[in-house]
């Protein structure tokens, strides 16, 4: 599926962005009117101990937003990483947070109460400043990530600007369904990182063109990473997010396909770089769920 | 990271708390409630230091036409006075909503 035409100028200025928004925001705007509910919001000043002490100063919800509400009339929480604050890094109270709001959409849905469940990741992986917790953190996350998606979907979003990097890519591709922008990012690592360790001519973070030619929601989408590429606009979001929960829980899961990818990057040949229109030519979509 | 803190004294109760802004670069997040007296109380986390003085000029000014008996909590990245004025501003419109 893809959603991501390009719009004439009234369906441009028609539109509301949703990579503008922030965290709160775009929880908001994806819930149903009127049913938003915030739990351990900024007034329960649940902030990280670790960055005061070095001299950073945190955030009342440590970048982390857990909402509540429905979503296309279903009950739903969704869990929005502020991607402004530390570079939307995963810390042990954010990571907390959510492994736990993740815990208890698992426990409402053994008890037949399924919860949807929508993470908006933007999100440059483990906060460097909390190290081995930030590590931690996302283990756990990606651990209730996997035991809740027996239950129920659960739907990532990569909007952008931040992307999606380290750790939480992982999570990222853990999801049952995986939806992007054309402006949003997903990959292991940062380019600067990829440019430091491999070098500059194999790897010029400068090039735009190219990171989001190899790293970009629409090559993303066209290589099968992601499932479906949406436009920059809160109602083809959400209801991009409400048709993907309509597939039900996938038969079988991106990251359960891992000998099909061992496979695939077997058989790819080496022996040139690959131009990113050439990756789009491999034999390697997610196989039909 | 500097802590400064400030107070007012102010007239008028504040009914509702509010939250605006994100701890990112060049913004601020302010946390606004109902003070316990009838004083407003200004605590200040910054990443830059050395700016009491403008912090100063910046809540006394506020204050001159402000007289809600307010806690306010602010986390700042780096905003210049005007950001940090307008996010006063919007904490105290959505205070009054």
């Amino acid at each position: 599926m893809s959603r991501a035409t390009l719009l004439d100028s009234r369906q441009f200025l028609a539109r509301k962005s949703f990579i503008e928004l922030n965290a709160r925001e775009r929880a908001q705007a994806l819930m149903d009117q009127g049913t938003f509910r915030e739990l351990l919001g900024p007034f329960d000043r649940l902030e990280s101990p670790w960055l005061p002490m070095q001299g950073v100063v945190p955030q009342a919800d440590d970048g982390l937003i857990v909402a509540r509400g429905r979503i296309g009339g279903k009950d739903s929480v969704i869990l929005a990483i502020e991607g402004r604050f530390q570079g939307g890094s995963a810390g042990e109270v954010s990571g907390a947070k959510m492994t736990a709001a993740l815990d208890l959409a698992h426990e409402d849905g053994e008890k037949g109460r399924p919860i949807q469940v929508v993470l908006l990741l933007e999100t440059g992986g483990v906060r460097l400043q909390e190290a081995n917790l930030g590590l931690e953190a996302i283990a756990e996350i990606n651990s209730s990530l996997v035991a809740l998606r027996q239950h129920v979907p659960v739907i990532g979003v990569i909007a952008g600007m931040v992307g999606c990097f380290g750790g939480m890519s992982i999570t990222a591709s853990l999801c049952s369904y995986l939806i992007m922008t054309r402006e949003a990012r997903l990959g292991l690592n940062g380019p600067e990182v990829i440019e430091e360790i491999a070098g500059i001519e194999e790897f010029d973070a400068r090039d735009r063109q190219f990171i989001w030619g190899v790293t970009g929601g629409e090559q993303r989408h066209a290589t099968g990473f992601a499932d479906d590429l949406v436009e920059d606009d809160v109602e083809a979001v959400k209801k991009c997010i409400i048709e993907a929960f309509g597939l039900g829980i996938p038969s079988k899961h991106r990251s359960e396909q891992v000998d099909d990818y061992l496979k695939r990057l077997a058989a790819i040949d080496v022996s040139d770089q690959l131009e990113c229109s050439a990756v789009r030519k491999l034999e390697w979509k997610k196989e039909s769920l | 990271m500097e802590i400064l803190t400030f107070e007012y004294p102010v007239s008028q109760p504040v009914e509702h708390r509010a939250h605006v802004g994100v701890v990112g670069s060049g913004d601020l997040e302010v946390l606004l409630e109902p003070s316990s007296d009838q004083k407003a109380h200004v605590r200040v986390s910054t990443s830059v230091d050395g700016f009491g003085n403008i912090w100063k000029l910046v809540l006394d000014r506020f204050f001159s036409r402000y007289q809600g008996a307010a806690s306010i909590e602010i986390h700042d990245f780096g905003a210049t006075p005007g950001i940090v004025t307008l996010r006063l501003e919007q904490a105290v419109e959505r205070s009054q909503s």
